[in-house]
Order: C-alpha cells, then structure tokens, then sequence
C-alpha cells in the first residue's frame, strides 16, 4: 500500500505532519516524531515581533539607565555577541536538518514586509525543505479595508517568495470575504501551497480579576469541518497543494482531509494531548481502512471527495445551510436547549 | 623593531586595566567607585579568552571584600603568580595591612588606584590623593599618572619596575577625572609590552615563591632582637627603586617615544617661580605655566611621578636653579599637619640640599604649600594662575587653598573666573543631558568618529548627577589637532547643547557659553514657540552674547521612530550638522556606521530605529532667530520662596540649583551635621505623568501608599470639619504660612520645624512648636552669622506656595469605609512634584472602575495639564490634620499603614525602585523612635546623598536617627547604637531610682515599669518623660542635670542596620553574623536586590544560579546563598523572608514582629533593582513571581513561638506554582544568558530548578517537623 503523497514538491513517505507547535522545540523530539512516522515537520514559528521584541528589549535593558549616575555607568557585562530567537531558530533548523531524513519546513509568522522576511532566506540556507508562511492579521483598525487587509498579505507572500528558491505555503485563516478569489490571488503572488487554516486564540474574560486573559485550547475533530470545506471546494481550483490543518486527531479525519483535497494533513493537539505515538496509531489506522476498502495509495483518493468530484456539489454551499436547518427538529425534552444556556 | 600602534579613545580605567591584564596571572578586585570598571574589564576580558603577554588567559576573581582581595592577592604572588589589583578610597586602606606585608617581603606587584576622597565627615566617591596619601607609610613605590596617556604607558613602567626593584607598586592616577575622561590615545602594542618586560625576572619571582619542592618560610614571627635590623636590611633595594624606575622609562622612551622622568620639569629654564605638583593638575598647571611664558613671565611646573622612594637627587637635577619660589600643591587634606604630604617632603628635600649646598643655603627658595582638587574640586587654569601669581614677592601665602571661598581661616586664593587660555582651534562643546537620555552615549560615540576616524584628537568628560531617578549630565567634549591637555571643565563653550528644555529653568546653562556660540534646543514646543518659553534671563544671555541658536523636537522624532525616550542619536546628528567639525554627508554616513558597530548586535530592528532617527533629525531641525531684545514672560522657578528656613535658603537650595562650588566655607555645618528632611524642597518636576486619583473607584486598600518607592502617594483619615473649616480658611485667603512657630535654640544651630498636619493659627489653636537640635559643641562666636538651619521654619514647607487654588472637586474626600473611625473622611493626595512617575502604584491598585476595568483607583495622566491643581491639593492635604486613633486601633494591615506618616521621603532612587517601600514601611511603623545605621550603597545614597536628605521628621520634630559608617561595619555601627542605648537606658533608670523622691514614687514607678510594647504605651512614657523634664527644670546638682540629659533613653528605640546584599552576604557578612550572635536587640533589613545595585551590577553572594551579572558573566555558576538559614541555625535569633508584592500583610507582619523581638532579628527583603532587567512598573508583579516560582521563599522564624509549643518557622508561601523559568526569562539577567550561551542557560535553569526543589522540600520539612525535635532555646549571653 502506497502511503506517499507530495506537498510543496517534496515527495513524502505519508500524508502526517506534525504542524507548528512546541513539539519541534526540541532536536530529539523531531527525532521521535520521525520515529513514529511524521513524514516532515513544520517548526514552531518564528514570530516577527518576537525578534523585534527581543532585539528592542535587550537594546533597551543594555542602555536603561546607563551613563546616567557615577557610580554605575553600566549595569550588565556586554556581550560581543547575543544570539536572539533568529539565531537560535536557524541554528535549531541546521540541528534537525542534521537528525532526521524527513523534510523540515520552517514556520515564519509576521505581518509586515521589510527587513525581518530575511529570515525565510537565512532557513533555507540553514536547511529549510521548504518554508510556511503565517500572516496572521487581525485588522483591528476600524478604517482598514478589507482589500487593505487581503493586500497585506499578498504582499508579504510576494516578498518571502522573492528572497527564496524553496516553495513557500501560506497559512491562512477563514475570515476573508471571498476566500477563493483570495486563495486564488494568493497563489498567483507565488504560494505553492495553502494550509487551511490558522487556528486563532481567542481572548477571555477573566470575571474575578476583570481581566482580558490568553487562553489556549486544544482543537477537536469537529473543528475540521470548516477547513474540510475550503480545502474541497478549492481542490482542482487553485493550483497549489493544499494542506488541513486544525481538527485532525483520527486517522478517519485523515482520510476526510485527503478525500476532500488534501495533499497533506497537520497536527498538533492530538499529539500533545495523547502524545507523539498517536502518529503510528492513526497511519497503522489509515493503512487498515484503505486496506479493508483496497484503496491501493492515497493518491488515489486525494480530493475525490472535492466539491467538484462529490454528486451533490451544493452540499458544500449555502444550500448545504438550508438542509441542516431543516434537519433539525425541537427537543422535546429540552436538554440540548438548556446545555446551550450559559 | 618598529610596531603598528592603534589610536584608541577610552579612559583611564580601560587604560589601566589593559596593560594590567596584559601583565598578570592573577587578578582578584572588588568593586569600588571609581575604580571598578577596571576590574570589569579584566573580567569582561577573561571571560572571552583574551590571553596575556604569555598566551594564557589570566585568572580573575571577585572578592567579598577588599580585605580579602588584598589577601588573595597575597597568597597568589606568595605562591608565584604575576598578580593585581584595581581600588581606591577606603577599598584602598581595607588592603593597608597586606599591603605592609607584601612590602615587607619584597613582592613585586603593581595596584592600580583610581585615587578617590576617603570619607572624613562625608563620604565622597570623587577624586583625590587622600587614599594614596593614607597608605604612603606602606613601603609601597607611588608612580602618578597625569593623563589617560600615561595612565597606560606607567602601568607598564610600574609593571616594568616592580620586577626588577622587588618594591610593590602602586599606579596613581585621579579618579573621576582621569579614571573616567575618555581620550584619543596610542594604544602600547604587545610587541612594546614586551619590550619592557623582562621573562628572566618573571622566572625570579616564581623561583622566590614558596613551593613544598623547596620548602622556607616566610612571615616569622620576630623578637626585638631582630625585627628592627631586618627592617632596614631592605634599603639597598628602596635605594635602587628611583634608579630603576628612571632606566624603565628611558627604555620606554627609547621604544615609544614618550618620554618620562620621576620630576619632569616645563617650562621656562630660567624660571624664579615653579608649581610642584602631582596627578592631572601637573597638566593644567602646565597649561597655564606656557601661557604665562609666552605673555614674558618666567615659570615652570615641576611634576612629581615617583612620589615613593623620594628620589631628592633627581628632584634636585629637575630643579631650575633660578627658581625663587615654589608652591607644592596638595591634593590631600592632613588636619593638623605643618604641611600635606608632598609640601613636606620638598621641604625636607631642599632643606637636605640646603646642608650640601652652600649657595642654595645662601638663596633659599620660598617654599609655600597648598591644597586644591579636594573630592573633584575644579581645579582650572585660573585658579593655576593664582597659584603662580600667589609665588610672587610680597604675597607667597603658604597652606593655602584655591578652589573654594575661604572665608573662616582665610585660607582661599582669588581667581579670574573668566579666564580664557584655550587655543581658538579647540573645538568646545557642552551637553546638558537628562540622565539616560543617551545624551553621554552619543557623546562617547561623537568622541570615537573624531577620535577613531578622523586625525584629530578628542577629549571627553561626563559629569554625572548624584541622582538615579531624573538625573542630569553634563558632557564636556573637545576635538583639536593636537593632543589635548586640558584636564578640567569646559568654560568657554562655542557649542551648547541642552537635551531638555527645563534645565533652562534649573541650571545656569549659559555661564559656559562662548561669546558667538551655538545653542542647540531640545524644544517640546513649535518652532515659533520656541523662543517666547525660554526663560527671560535665558534670552538675555543669548542676546548679549550673540549666540546662534537652533531647536528640534527630539521628543517627537524620537517616538516617531520608534526611540521612546532616547534622543541621543537625533541630538547627536543635530550637533554634527549644525557644528560644522565634520561635512555634514560625511558625518552622517559616519554616524550611521557607528550605529551599527554599536548597535549591529543587538539586531536588526535596534539598528532601523536609530537609522530612522538619523534620517527623520535634520528634517526636525530650525533655527531660531535672535531678536535684539528679550521678550519672554518666562521668569525661572526658584525654590527659594518666602518661609523656607533660612539654612535650606542660603545652602540647600544653592546646591540643588547647581550653584554649590558658590558656597564659601563659612556656610557649611563643621562636623558633617545636616538637617534632616530636605527633599521636601527639592521639588524636580521629573515625572512626565503622574498619578491621579478616583476616589468612587476607591476601595481604601492602602497598597498604592505602601507601594509607592517614594512616598509620594499618601493617605489620610481626617474630621469632616477640620476639611470644611481649612476650606472655609483657604476661601477667605488667609495667608498659607501664618502658624507661629516657637523656635528653641540650644548651642547653635537649630533644626526646627513643625510638620504637617497642623491647621493655620487662625483655624484651630496654633500647634506646639518643635525644635531638634544639633549636637556638639558651642560653635565659634563668627557662626551666629551663619544662616541657622531651620530658622524662621514655616509651619510646613508646602505651605510656602499660595493658597490661592482650592482642592479640586474631584479630590473631595471619600468615606471611610471601616467600623474604626467611623464617620471620617479617607483622601489621598500625590506630590507630584516629588513622583517619579514609575506608575507602580496604577499596576498594584486592585480597584476598577465597574464601567471601564481599565480605570483604576489611580490613573496615569500627563502631569502638566494638572499639576498646579494637585500642588495645591497636596498643601491642602499636608495641612489637613490626621484623625488619632484610639488605641484599639492596630497598624497592622496595608489598610491601617497607610494612615501611618512615612518619614522616609523623595528620596533619588530608581523610578520604581524596590527597596524603598520596606525602608518606608519601617519610617512609618517605628520612625519616630528608630535609630538607622545604614551600610555603605544604594540605600545610603539614595538616603542622603546631599543636599536632599531623604529621612524625615514628623509633626512634633521626631524622625529617623540616620548614619552612615562604611559598607563593611554596619551591623557593628548599629550595635554601637544599641550599646549606647542599652547603657544609657541602664543609667537613666538608676538615675530615677536615685530622684525618686524628688520626682515622686507615682512618676518614677511609672518611668520604670512602663509598658511600652505598643504605640499608646510609647506616647505614655513620653509624657511620663516631658513630665520628668518638668519636674527637674532648674535643677543644678549632677544626678539631675545626667537625668535630664538622657531622660529620652527611657522611651524604647528601635535600633536597624539597614544594607544591601552586598553588605550582608559579602563585605559585612562577619560582622553581621558576629552581631546576630550576641543576642542583643538589634535588627538587620537586608534590601536584597540579589546583586551590587549602587556599584553597576557586580555579583554577590545572593546572585542566583545563571543570572548573568558583572564578575558572572556567563551566567553565576552557584546558587544564591542561603543567608536566613544560617542566621536561623542560632536558634534564637528572629529570621524573616519578605517580598512586599507577594505579600504586603506578611511584609508588614514580619516588620512588626521583628521590632517587638526582644533580640536579634533578620529581614531579608527582596528587592526589585533596575540592575535585574525587567520593567520597573511591574515590580510587584515580579516579586510575586520570584517567590511563586519558589526562587524566593517567604517565611517567618519566630524563636518566641517555642513557648508555645510551635514550631518557630512558619513558611508564608505556598510550593512553588510556576517553573522557574516563567520567572527567570521574565529578566534580562537570566535571559542574557539565554542569548549569549543558550546551552549553558537552559543547563544552569535545569540546575536552578533542582534546587529549588530541593530547597522548598527542607524548608517544608522544617516547617512541619514535629516541635519537640526544635532546638531548645540557647542561653543568651
């Protein structure tokens, strides 16, 4: 049984990636999600701010009050050298690239164009496959405009495509107007690939303190339903490899994401819920499925349920609305309703 | 063999430093202003692998002293090693008795001493020859350096020398003058070190060294019998030190071309007056000794080098033989001396001459001596030219000083303060900077493009302020085309720069200013603004003396691009463009290339910001023109209103205006005696936003007071009434200070005031006036017409501003919420112009606004909007008297604290510092009975570095009883404290028991057996004491005149050393220990910021694991020490782990619990330091997070509670609940590490967090053993 498939031209031994999360942290990590049989890696990201923020902040902690009172003109040792979160990274690359023989796809998330899209050019000379964009923007600027918000990021895809020769995916998130049309202009600034989709954190409210608070979960199965989508309708639409991410746990969902026009899917709670292990688990999963129903590869099967390869095209539009609207019927004892109360 | 020699522009210490490390095996130091970047260097050096002459890396350690330092240093050179040393001041004479030894015993070595002031009735970290003078008695050679230059050509000769005359050297040159001027020198190449350094003597003093190979002894124990003949069996070697060190520097020249002489002599050859003199004055004497020559005067300079061996053939030879006259000018002061140092030793010199010498015998020159330079004094070449002037016929005034107004013992010389020698061709710039504006950075940087990469020279000097929060600088640069020789302040400036616009106000900028000199304005204004908010006189000076002047919103450019706060680079492109000293396109280009060489590594985005202010600073730029005449209404704040006491008038605030060199001798107090409470005054207007509070969001908790570093937010409990009838008072324009003041006077001077709280006379009955007094004795008659301190005090200092605007209606009082105090009034009030806007006190208000959380209880705003509104809130308010409790009321919560008056105040610590607020918690619980003895640092400086003394007193003149000893005794000072009180309590309580009769059995009975462990208690005893004073008034026989002059050691005192970790870890860790072992009541705050804060970020014992720190530059490779629980293994001394942010109830517990402990206790504070790396605003934050993170545990070890059948150590922090790492990436000290080692950080973190493990699990297991295995209570002493 052929369990290859390809993504971004690199040519993998399975549909299973480990997405950008902290599991690529560590050298000997990437080396046991290899063991299990990830067949390539997406790195944690490297975060526009954050080299800005390290670089502002250590600037800002060697002068604070410097040269400022007699007896203490300095107040830390200097270094000849600092190494901030880009050194660190792309030395961490060039240590994977190193390990393991699965490709390593390095994770840059930004928003601006400018000097910082180097850092695409300097993964790839550490040893990057191939690189996945994260221009994750929340325009919260009331005058921006949605043409604003979408030109943004095409623009920085533009620019990182122009500092390198390895192929670049973008991570998107759902929130735009027309998402095809976008997905569409996004491949033609140069995205090789498209990964469906950033999973935003949202913002809590922390009732005691009154205050705003991070607050991270992890996905479910139920969240892929609206990638699942995109990537079918976009499947044989756009020419570039699409990518699911966000929900992927079981080896069925792998199976929906590759029939819906995946060429690859990721992954990340479910292995840090239920550890690195859970890759063999879902690809000795993926194997007996296709096996019992003697799928031969999963090329074969790769976007065969696509909106333009199912019968009913329309379940994946507004139409698919109606149908579940009118699938439901009153419960009659009400325990759904009050579940829904706060 | 010729060697490439690189121009390098550094100071002194980096001069020093280099070709000692150059030269050594062995480096052990401790930090000591100004001395310690040199050991930092060395340091910095080793730690990246820079290897000496002989290719190994030398080995560098810091001490816990400079004792020990000293006798490390010792031990090495005994055992072979090429060693040193860097130090100064008293560091200097903590290493006097090793450096007798290492005498003794012939050890060539080199200490290299940035000479500093050794503290007399002050202490002082600037410059003289006090400390060297101290120890001349060592046997140690004494070889002065006169330039930055010579600093690093001496080293070696000292170096040099050293070996081969088995003498010890010490390298003299002047702290904070050459130890910090940075120059364009020539760097010595190692090819030249080499040159001067013979291997065959480095091999002698191994094969010397004791080795068990080849086993003597050395350090015997000896007898009269030989001791005396074994101390002059040495002389043959002092005798060839002179020779030697002469054959050192001609070997010298010959090499490098510079050349030296123990006397080197300039000037005319012919010349009947000559200046001896040592140290960087020799260059401004010579200054003025050319210019004398060349204007037809015949003198010279005579500057001495090799000070020790006296060498009086060679001073003889450097002689001219016309000389008539000379002056020897002292940088010393010896009280009681003939003569200082140097005067006596030419004396002698000439006066041996004289019995060899017929004709001189027969001419003797006049020998007059002086002093000049004293802690940094100016000394300039006016005041030179009144030393020659002073060797003319009919005047030569010998022990005299110049420098200062003498007008007590008449001492001083009169001086041309105007006078202008130097070359037209000597570009002078200077620039009034506001603390780290960057202002001095960039000005370093100017130095190193013209000094580095163009051929001229450049000279820089910083003056720094002896504030940490809102300091100023003022940079002195010069830049000319030959070497520059000019060891003084600027005078004469054809650049002014001012970095911020107020200092027109504070400073009298423009005295330096050149006639036709450019002035360029950091403005906050427009362009056509600009001119009408200079200050009127400030605009006449522009207009008399035709200036140029330009302005820029560096402000603004700065937050357009990204810079905050730092105007450096926007100014410094400003000076290039308008100055003129290099192309303007060359210069920017060059400016930029320094950016990144400076920048480049801190990344990318450090470096696009600085270019964007470079690129956005000449658009900003305009010049301002100069009408013909001034038109300002702006007239200058001063301080000196009407009702500040006559002392704070005519000395205090001379000094905060800058104007303190002004101040002739007769002003100042003769013992080092100042008032207390004198920040008040101070009033610097540095916050840019400030605190405003919203009493309806108000929950009354009392943390933004206990939080504030500096005491500038206050709380109150008044009556209803008294608010209406000072509002009422206030409407009818009763004028502000109008309360009578009774003023007491005993001997001299007096300290008198009434403090806050007390409504006008016309409101309620005037209140009782107070008077503290001055100790010692009757001053001479001329001093009645001293200005007295605190004469004619008003009621309150704040009440000197008018009374004109009412509380605003916004600050109008709120109820106060608790059954306690029952229908009063609770308000709040900040001095804002006091805050340093640190904005701790918003971050740790809980209270929110149900309509807006992000509104709290206190709110930043812009301070300009508001601030004469809250000026006269903060009057009203300190007029306002407080609501006294009854005394059920207990001050033992954050809520009742703050009601508490702080008599620790304004004091010039960091913006947010996190110390102060234990040492302003303490002022408040038992200030008015609290004697401080307060260890050398942070704290002391912060405390009362002049004129603002940050201890005050309350309404009825009681406060805080401060002193300072040194870093090293501090705990043994505050034992002396309670010795004292323990004696004279003892005596006292005879003494009633002798008067019994005559006070009354009643009386005496109730002196005696007084319960004074509360505060009721304390004010009964006092009245009890008032009524002693009463009944013995008039008395006349010696047991009650004794009473009365100690009745006031029968109230309890509080008796606190309070220090830093480098204090009480380190350098006075022996002496703590031994105090706490007594048994006696004293108690020890340790403010432990975790690493020397006051010296720039030294290690200390209490430095964690992996935090990057100086003398721990990759990261402290040991844990922090475990300071509490060796106090506690004592068993019965009280021991106490605090941090105020994670823990305010548990700090203030501690506090109290301490003080009422009838023996030894100890307080280790945590304490949030900007030498920590972390945003300062978050300092409560960040302490919850060290002791959530379990790095700090908090703890109380009550020996009392064994009676009770507990356990004493009660842990007041839950187990650790966060990793470590939360806490440690959240500073820049651990987080370096991760930056520059990762590896090493992420291993020493792993470390870190094992022991923190560890550590909780033996401090849990302490806490819950069963009491019966506690250890029994020792017997005390």
């Amino acid at each position: 049984m052929d369990l290859s498939t390809t993504y971004l031209g690199l040519k993998l031994k399975n549909p299973i990636v480990p997405s950008a999360s902290p599991l690529s942290r560590h050298v000997d990590t990437i080396r046991r999600l290899e063991d299990a049989g990830a067949a390539a890696v997406v790195m944690y990201s490297l975060f526009e701010e954050q080299q800005h923020l390290e670089s502002l902040q250590l600037d800002h902690y060697l002068e604070y009050q410097t040269e400022a009172f007699a007896e203490a003109l300095t107040w830390v040792p200097t270094e000849p050298q600092y190494k901030l979160g880009s050194e660190e990274y792309l030395e961490h690359i060039r240590r994977a690239k190193e390990a393991v023989q699965i490709p390593i796809i390095g994770s840059l998330n930004g928003i601006s164009c400018g000097g910082w899209t180097r850092y695409a050019a300097e993964m790839q000379q550490a040893g990057a496959d191939a690189i996945e964009l994260n221009p994750y923007y929340v325009a919260t600027q009331i005058k921006d405009t949605a043409q604003e918000a979408e030109e943004r990021v095409l623009a920085i895809t533009r620019e990182v495509k122009g500092r390198v020769s390895i192929p670049v995916a973008v991570k998107i998130g759902p929130y735009w107007s027309a998402m095809g049309h976008m997905a569409s202009r996004l491949v033609e600034a140069g995205a090789n690939g498209l990964v469906l989709f950033n999973r935003f954190y949202q913002p809590d409210l922390d009732l005691e303190a009154l205050e705003v608070v991070p607050h991270l979960t992890l996905s479910t199965s139920e969240e892929m339903r609206l990638p699942l989508r995109w990537v079918a309708i976009l499947y044989g639409r756009v020419p570039a490899d699409l990518a699911i991410t966000t929900g992927v746990h079981t080896y069925q969902d792998v199976l929906k994401g590759l029939m819906a026009g995946a060429r690859v899917t990721q992954m990340a709670s479910e292995l840090l819920q239920n550890g690195i292990g859970r890759i063999r688990e879902i690809l000795v999963g993926l194997s007996t499925w296709m096996a019992e129903r003697e799928y031969a590869s999963v090329v074969e099967m790769q976007g065969s349920m696509s909106q333009q390869n199912v019968a009913d095209p329309a379940a994946f539009e507004r139409a698919n609305y109606m149908k579940v609207l009118h699938s439901w019927r009153p419960d009659p004892a009400g325990q759904l309703f009050r579940a829904m109360l706060p | 063999m010729a060697s490439v020699r690189q121009p390098v522009t550094i100071d002194g210490n980096e001069a020093a430093a280099y070709v000692a490390h150059k030269t050594n095996e062995v480096i052990a130091i401790y930090p000591i202003t100004p001395s310690s970047p040199m050991g930092e260097h060395a340091d910095e050096w080793s730690v990246r692998g820079v290897k000496n002459l002989w290719g190994t890396v030398p080995l560098v350690i810091e001490m816990q002293s400079e004792g020990g330092a000293a006798g490390a240093v010792h031990g090495a050179l005994q055992a072979g090693s090429l060693t040193t040393t860097f130090t100064a001041s008293q560091g200097l004479l903590l290493m006097m008795p090793n450096m007798f030894k290492i005498a003794g015993e012939l050890t060539p070595t080199v200490f290299h001493i940035a000479a500093r002031t050794v503290a007399t009735h002050a202490l002082s970290i600037f410059g003289d020859h006090s400390d060297v003078m101290a120890v001349r008695a060592t046997g140690w050679a004494m070889l002065f350096s006169n330039s930055v230059q010579e600093v690093m050509d001496q080293a070696l000769i000292a170096q040099a020398a050293t070996l081969q005359a088995r003498v010890p050297f010490m390298h003299i040159f002047d702290g904070f003058r050459t130890s910090h001027e940075v120059m364009k020198i020539e760097r010595l190449s190692d090819d030249d070190i080499r040159s001067l350094i013979d291997d065959r003597l480095v091999h002698e003093l191994r094969r010397r060294a004791l080795s068990p190979d080849h086993p003597f002894i050395r350090g015997t124990a000896q007898n009269p019998d030989v001791f005396f003949q074994e101390r002059e069996a040495a002389n043959p070697y002092y005798d060839a030190v002179p020779g030697i060190v002469q054959e050192v520097m001609d070997r010298f020249a010959a090499r490098v071309g510079r050349s030296y002489h123990l006397f080197d002599y300039v000037g005319a050859p012919d010349a009947d007056r000559v200046v001896v003199v040592m140290g960087s004055g020799a260059e401004t004497t010579e200054q003025m000794a050319d210019y004398l020559n060349a204007h037809g005067e015949k003198v010279g300079v005579l500057k001495v080098r090799l000070f020790r061996p006296f060498s009086v053939p060679h001073f003889l030879r450097a002689l001219p033989p016309t000389v008539r006259a000379i002056a020897v000018l002292d940088r010393v002061k010896e009280p009681g001396a003939v003569g200082e140092p140097l005067y006596v030793d030419v004396c002698a010199a000439l006066g041996s001459a004289q019995r060899d010498n017929p004709a001189l015998a027969e001419h003797p020159p006049v020998i007059v001596g002086g002093r000049y330079g004293i802690s940094s004094k100016e000394y300039n070449p006016a005041m030179a030219k009144a030393v020659f002037d002073n060797l003319m016929e009919g005047r030569r005034k010998n022990n005299f000083t110049v420098g200062i107004e003498d007008d007590v013992t008449h001492t001083s010389l009169d001086y041309d303060h105007y006078l202008d020698i130097e070359p037209p061709d000597v570009t002078r710039a200077v620039f009034w900077g506001f603390g780290s504006d960057g202002t001095v950075s960039a000005n370093k940087n100017t130095i190193k493009i013209i000094g580095e990469e163009t051929p001229d020279y450049a000279q820089g000097y910083f003056v720094y302020d002896s504030k940490k929060a809102g300091a100023h600088t003022v940079s002195h640069l010069r830049f000319g085309p030959r070497p520059i020789h000019s060891p003084y302040l600027i005078q004469h400036a054809g650049f002014i720069g001012v970095h911020q616009f107020g200092f027109l106000e504070r400073f009298p900028i423009l005295d330096s200013a050149a006639d036709g000199a450019t002035l360029l304005l950091n403005s906050p204004y427009d362009p056509e603004r600009t001119w009408d908010e200079i200050p009127r006189p400030v605009q006449e000076a522009i207009i008399a003396k035709k200036l140029k002047v330009y302005g820029v919103n560096a402000y603004a450019v700065a937050q357009q691009t990204g810079m905050g706060n730092k105007i450096n680079t926007i100014m410094q492109t400003c000076f290039f463009a308008i100055s003129g000293i290099l192309p303007r396109e060359e210069a920017i280009a060059r400016i930029k290339e320094s950016i990144v060489k400076t920048y480049g590594k801190r990344g990318e985005a450090v470096v696009q910001k600085n270019y964007n202010a470079v690129d956005a600073s000449l658009s900003g730029l305009y010049e301002i023109p100069v009408p013909a005449q001034a038109t300002s209404t702006v007239e200058p704040r001063s301080k000196a209103e009407a009702g500040v006491p006559e002392f704070v008038r005519k000395v205090t605030i001379p000094m905060m205006e800058g104007r303190g060199d002004e101040l002739p001798v007769s002003a100042m107090p003769v013992d080092g005696t100042w008032a207390s409470g004198t920040t008040r005054y101070e009033k610097r207007n540095i916050a840019l936003e400030v605190p405003v509070w919203a009493p309806e969001v108000c929950i009354q908790c009392g943390r933004c007071s206990l939080y504030c570093p500096h005491a500038v937010v206050r709380a109150k409990v008044v009556d209803e009434q008294d608010w209406e009838r000072l509002l009422a008072a206030q409407g009818r324009g009763l004028p502000a200070g109008n309360a009578p003041v009774e003023e007491r006077r005993l001997g001299g001077n007096v300290l008198a005031t009434v403090g806050e709280g007390h409504l006008p006379a016309s409101v309620i009955p005037p209140a009782e006036g107070v008077a503290c007094t001055l100790p010692g004795a009757q001053p001479p008659a001329r001093m009645e017409e001293r200005p007295s301190l605190g004469a004619h005090l008003p009621p309150t200092e704040e009440l000197r501003r008018p009374a004109g605007l009412a509380p605003s209606l916004q600050w109008l009082p709120a109820r106060w919420r608790e059954p306690e105090l029952s229908g009063k009034r609770f308000t709040i009030a900040v001095s804002v112009e006091d805050c340093t806007g640190c904005g701790v006190c918003v971050e740790v208000c809980p209270a929110k606004d149900k309509r807006a959380v992000g509104r709290k209880a206190l709110n930043m705003e812009p301070v300009l909007p508001i601030r004469e509104q809250a000026v006269a809130n903060w009057a009203f308010f300190k007029r306002l008297p407080r609501v006294t409790p009854n005394a059920a009321f207990r001050y033992d919560t954050t809520k009742n604290v703050q009601l508490l008056q702080p008599l620790f105040e304004f004091h010039s610590a960091c913006a947010g510092c996190g110390e102060t607020p234990y040492l302003r918690l303490l002022s408040q619980l038992v200030g008015d009975r609290l004697y401080i003895a307060n260890a050398t640092g942070c704290s002391s400086i912060y405390s009362s570095n002049l004129p603002g003394m940050a201890y005050a007193y309350n309404h009825e003149g009681r406060g805080p009883a401060w002193s300072n000893s040194l870093f090293e005794d501090n705990a043994e000072f505050g034992l002396g404290f309670r010795l004292t009180l323990d004696k004279q309590t003892q005596f006292a309580r005879e003494l009633v028991e002798r008067l019994r009769p005559r006070l009354g059995g009643e009386l005496a009975d109730g002196l005696l057996h007084a319960d004074q462990e509360s505060h009721d208690g304390i004010e009964a005893q006092r009245r009890r004491v008032a009524e002693l004073r009463r009944r013995l008034e008039g008395a006349r026989d010696p047991d009650a005149l004794n009473l009365l002059s100690i009745a006031g050691f029968l109230v309890r005192k509080s008796v606190w050393a309070v220090g830093g970790d480098g204090w009480a870890y380190d350098i006075g860790y022996g002496g703590l220990d031994h105090v706490l072992a007594t048994g006696l009541n004293v108690h020890m705050l340790v403010l432990d910021s975790e690493v020397y804060s006051n010296t720039g970020g030294q290690a200390s014992k209490s430095t964690d694991l992996g935090a990057v720190a100086k003398f721990a530059v990759g990261g402290k490779r040991t844990p922090k020490k475990d300071l509490g629980m060796m106090a506690m293994s004592y068993g019965y001394v009280y021991v106490a782990q605090v941090a105020m942010g994670a823990s305010d109830s548990q700090t203030i517990r501690a506090f109290q619990e301490a003080e009422s402990y009838p023996g030894p206790s100890l307080i280790i504070a945590y304490s949030t330091c900007i030498a920590q790396g972390f945003n300062m605003t978050f300092s409560a934050a960040q302490e919850k997070r060290a002791v959530d993170s379990g790095h700090f545990i908090l703890y109380r070890y009550d020996p009392r509670l064994r009676a009770q059948g507990r356990n004493p150590l009660q842990l007041d922090s839950k187990a650790p609940s966060i990793p470590l790492r939360e806490y440690y990436y959240s500073e820049n000290r651990y987080r370096m590490l991760a930056q520059s080692d990762p590896d090493q950080a992420e291993r020493l973190l792993a470390e870190a967090q094992e022991h923190v493990r560890e550590r909780w699990q033996l401090y849990d297991y302490l806490a819950h053993r069963p009491v019966a295995e506690a250890q029994p209570e020792l017997e005390r002493a």
